[in-house]
């Protein structure tokens, strides 16, 4: 039976714990044995008390747990321990599992150090974001969690209410946020602005989110721009965009930074530093007092003036730059990882007996493993996700779209044009040979149709077989022509073919009115 | 009783007709909609008995066919069953084809006014147009209702050269119409008129047999249109104001549910006319052999049910000619009772009628409110625990969204596989009548439980009373 060990985090100001109480529970009923270094918890407000209640053993520090443990469950990336001066990849055992935070694309080092301990490393940040690795998603997680931390932060910081009142005093007009970047984090800020009453807008270069982020209560930006040009880049992350693009989007931003309150920004691109998008002198044009939250600011932010883990205020605007935002929530946010992490593990440990299999055929544990057996398997071949259609490549040519689309456009034209022109010929025709008698029937005829085409289109498509049932009774209106033969009839056989148009326009009378009674008499609330 | 009199009778009635197709926009309405229709015919046929002076004989005829109209036509509007309401109304439309034709002869032989000149070769236009478009739809309305009663074979006819062979019909009609113009006495003047009423039914007969099963909603509203125009034309003939509004009214509705039908089927109207449609084999066999379906038990499909929380039932076809909307009414009924969100969604098409669906679950004592369209219900699948398709196949074919070389792409369907999961209630693995397999029941959340519609919905329904 393996034994799982929880370490204390010692990365500055993090007061996550890779597992709760709670968890520990659920790790236990999948086979494993818990332990956990005493005051692993103390940070997130679980004491060694919870997690001995909860059937976990206590380590009393940190070489003693990474020397029992099988594997290691932890939030940040292993690393230099403060305290003992070691490298955390030192203290471990040879061949023990771990998951934890890894990012292998900027710490290809840590992976060389993992790889020669023989270590199979599981980074949670690495998992493929597909719909059922939706549970173990720690990114999303914690991106919700920063979300609506970013925006409690901007009201701390922000002098007036988010949303407007009238009082006794006089009336408050509401704080207008703008959101930049509509993934996870930046959803979860507009539904928190939303629901604290600010007007809420959010810009994302990726099109296919428009939906999601109107559904949260967001108005949302859409460029002034020539072609369109979609932003997913695949894996559900946005791309890099043309500079055309990137043009008319700091045009949107500037115009919008005088008009706002609070800009939080969220806009990462996979594997490249933060786009700089709010420029000093945005910050400068915006109106004193007002706050920014630059959710980026760990990957050098999304404004030019955002100093990474600290508030500044520059022309009298706060600058939020912390990079610690689910810590600073860290009960909730090591709840939700200990949670992704159970179901990791139950996915590793189908026969729940403790022993977690590797199956690198799984897309899902294929993509968040990144060491095995020494052996670096890092990156894991791409998994394609998006909302939409897959996008288009950002430098189309925009001519291609035109050429394909003017014969359709001119052949539209033809044909309606043609038209015209034969219901012209028709009508001139009409007017010019047809006698006046014709032609009052005729404007009857013309008016009648219209009037149909109006009324009918109004009728709910529930109703389209009472419809039909009723035209068809109205329509033996025929029998009046039938009428007037019958009583004129000159000889026996028109006599006698009005009989029966009369008799046969009656049935369909009769017979599509009651018809059409019966059925709507079943139509109830 | 004087013109004037009559005149305005007319307009009333004209007026009471389109107030009965005003009243159809809402259920609220629609009664009074019908009962409107009713007393503009009234009061149309009462003026027109009454300005015409006549022999007892004459209105005796009149009386006695109008009594033995209405008993036979109430006697199959109260016969009918719901699921034969397609026959019915094709059976209908062919009356007042018939009516059309017999009226535009008598109107010939015995015309009411005497015209002279321009007025009348336009009257002969009128005659012949009315004749020739009353024949269509009596022959045509017969095959239809033949069809939709399986007394026909419902696939698709196809002869060789069958569009030839419909061009020469209408080309021999034309030919034979300037003959008929041209004719210096009536009865010069009646053999091309038979030739042609004779074409136009073997026409009729031949375009309807041309068209496949799935295609009936929209035939079958063409059908409701022409039968409009051949009362108009009829008008046109007697000079009647009253029969022209009301053929127009009725010729328009028939045209925009064709329209309606049509779109939602992503075809155009042209091509459903030409027919044939479902004969072409399936060049794009998207559907791998060694896929395999999942199945389900009753048992655990009520299991499923009584754990779901939001509901959404797709019927199609299958649970019309299966008679199964009552038990499903009743499942319905146990649901909401239960507090589970149980909704409808019907696809334009679903049936063989536009609207057949929301009739057949009206019978069932299925709120009206429920029942949602395609457009209004196609959002909510993502949040929908569980989805029970009931004889529905093309209408939630994802290879019409996904598949650009499926006969059926581009046409909207019932996003059904978004849903938690979809049970399948089918037969067996046949396609359904466009003839394409649905990858829909390979997908991951998606299970069968084959049976008999009303047998599988019946033991559902006991299952869920347990």
């Amino acid at each position: 039976m393996m034994k799982l060990g929880i370490p204390k985090e010692v990365f500055p100001d993090e007061r996550r714990v890779a597992a709760t109480p709670a968890s520990v529970e659920k790790l236990i009923k999948l086979g494993y044995e818990v332990v956990i270094q005493s005051g692993a918890g103390d940070p997130a407000h679980y004491d060694d008390d919870a997690y001995m209640a909860a059937g976990a053993a206590i380590s009393v520090d940190a070489p003693s747990l990474w020397e029992q443990s099988d594997f290691i469950l932890k939030v940040r990336a292993p690393m230099m321990h403060p305290d003992l001066d070691r490298h955390e990849v030192d203290l471990m055992k040879e061949g023990t599992l771990i998951v934890s935070y890894i990012w292998p694309a900027q710490n290809p080092e840590l992976l060389d150090q993992l790889a020669a301990k023989k270590a199979t490393v599981f980074a949670i940040d690495s998992l493929p974001r597909i719909s059922r690795a939706q549970k173990m998603d720690a990114l999303s997680a914690m991106a919700n969690i920063a979300g609506y931390r970013a925006v409690v932060e901007a009201a701390n910081h922000f002098g007036r209410f988010f949303t407007g009142q009238v009082t006794a005093a006089g009336k408050v007009p509401p704080a207008k946020v703008m959101i930049i970047g509509a993934g996870v984090a930046g959803l979860a800020s507009v539904g928190t602005a939303n629901s604290m009453g600010a007007i809420v807008r959010a810009f994302d270069t990726r099109l296919e989110v428009k939906e999601q982020v109107e559904s949260m209560g967001a108005e949302f930006l859409e460029l002034d721009f020539g072609e369109e040009e979609d932003g997913g880049g695949g894996g559900g992350y946005a791309k890099q965009m043309s500079d055309e693009f990137i043009a008319a989007e700091m045009a949107l931003f500037a115009e919008q930074a005088k008009e706002v309150d609070i800009i939080i920004t969220t806009a990462l691109i996979p594997g490249r530093p933060a786009p700089k998008l709010i420029t000093a002198a945005m910050v400068q044009s915006m109106k004193p007092g007002s706050v920014i939250v630059d959710l980026a600011s760990e990957r050098g932010g999304n404004c030019e003036l955002t100093v990474p883990g600290e508030v500044v205020v520059d022309h009298d605007v706060t600058l939020i730059g912390y990079t610690d935002l689910p810590s600073r929530m860290a009960k909730v946010s090591s709840d939700l990882y200990a949670s992704n992490l159970v179901h990791l593990l139950s996915d590793l440990t189908p026969e729940k007996d403790g022993q977690p299999q590797v199956d690198m055929e799984d897309t899902v544990v294929r993509g968040v493993t990144v060491v095995k057996d020494s052996e670096i398997t890092w990156p894991p071949p791409k998994v394609e996700v998006s909302a939409a259609a897959p996008p288009n490549q950002g430098t189309e040519e925009p001519a291609a779209a035109e050429v394909s689309e003017e014969p359709s456009l001119f052949k539209k034209w033809l044909g309606k044009g043609s038209l015209l022109a034969v219901t012209v010929l028709a009508l001139l025709g009409i007017g010019g040979y047809a006698p006046e008698s014709f032609l009052s029937h005729f404007t009857v005829f013309v008016l009648a149709c219209f009037i149909g085409w109006q009324v009918v289109w109004n009728v709910t498509a529930s109703l389209h077989t009472p419809l039909m049932s009723v035209t068809n009774a109205i329509s033996g209106i025929i029998v009046i022509g039938a009428i007037l033969h019958l009583v004129q009839a000159g000889g026996a056989a028109v006599g006698i073919m009005s009989f029966i148009a009369v008799l046969i326009a009656t049935i369909n009378i009769a017979g599509g009115f009651r018809v059409t009674h019966r059925m709507l008499k079943m139509f109830r609330k | 009783m004087s013109t004037g009199f009559v005149s305005v009778a007319y307009v009333v009635a004209s007026v009471l007709f389109i107030l009965s197709l005003g009243g159809l926009s809402h259920q609220e309405s629609a009664r009074r909609g019908n009962f409107f229709g009713i007393v503009g015919i009234i009061i149309a046929v009462g003026a027109t008995i009454a300005s015409v002076s006549m022999g007892a004989g004459g209105i005796v005829s009149i009386v006695f066919a109008i009594l033995i109209g209405a008993a036979i036509g109430m006697f199959l509007a109260n016969k009918v069953e719901m699921t034969q309401m397609p026959q019915l109304v094709a059976l209908l439309h062919s009356f007042v084809g018939l009516a059309a034709v017999f009226v535009g002869f008598a109107g010939y032989l015995d015309p009411l006014v005497k015209t002279h000149g321009a007025e009348h070769t336009i009257k002969l236009v009128e005659v012949y147009l009315g004749i020739f478009i009353g024949a269509i739809t009596f022959t045509g309305s017969l095959i239809a209702c033949g069809k939709l009663d399986a007394r026909i074979p419902s696939a698709a006819l196809t002869l060789p050269g069958r569009h030839i062979m419909n061009l020469a019909a209408l080309g021999v009609s034309v030919l034979l119409g300037a003959w008929f113009l041209g004719a210096d006495s009536t009865a010069e003047g009646m053999l091309p008129l038979i030739i042609m009423t004779a074409i136009a039914s073997v026409l009729g007969v031949h375009l309807i047999l041309a068209i496949g099963g799935a295609d009936m909603p929209v035939v079958v509203s063409m059908l409701n249109s022409y039968s409009g125009w051949a009362a108009a034309s009829i008008g046109f003939m007697l000079g009647n104001d009253l029969l022209i509004v009301t053929g127009a009214l009725v010729g328009s509705s028939g045209a925009i549910l064709s329209y309606i039908m049509c779109r939602a089927m992503n075809r155009s109207f042209i091509s459903v006319i030409l027919g044939g449609f479902g004969q072409t084999t399936s060049s794009s066999a998207a559907v791998d052999g060694d896929q395999t379906v999942q199945e389900y038990s009753v048992d655990e499909v009520c299991e499923e049910l009584k754990n779901a929380s939001s509901v959404i039932i797709v019927p199609g076809y299958g649970m019309a000619v299966a008679q199964a909307q009552n038990a499903v009414g009743e499942i319905t009924k146990l649901l909401r009772d239960k507090g589970t969100t149980v909704r409808f969604g019907i696809h334009p098409v679903a049936g063989r009628l536009p609207g057949h669906m929301n009739v057949l679950l009206a019978e069932a004592k299925v709120p009206y409110d429920v029942v949602l369209e395609m457009d209004e219900i196609n959002d909510d699948f993502p949040e929908t625990d569980i989805v029970l398709v009931i004889g529905a196949n093309d209408t939630v074919n994802p290879a019409a969204m996904d598949d650009p070389n499926s006969p059926i792409a581009g046409m909207p369907v019932l996003e059904v596989w978004k849903a938690g999961q979809v049970v399948v209630l089918k037969r067996g693995m046949a396609s359904g009548y466009a003839g394409v397999d649905n990858p829909l029941f390979f997908k991951d959340n998606s299970w069968m439980l084959f049976g008999d519609a009303k047998d599988t919905v019946d033991k559902i329904l006991g299952g869920l009373r347990s």
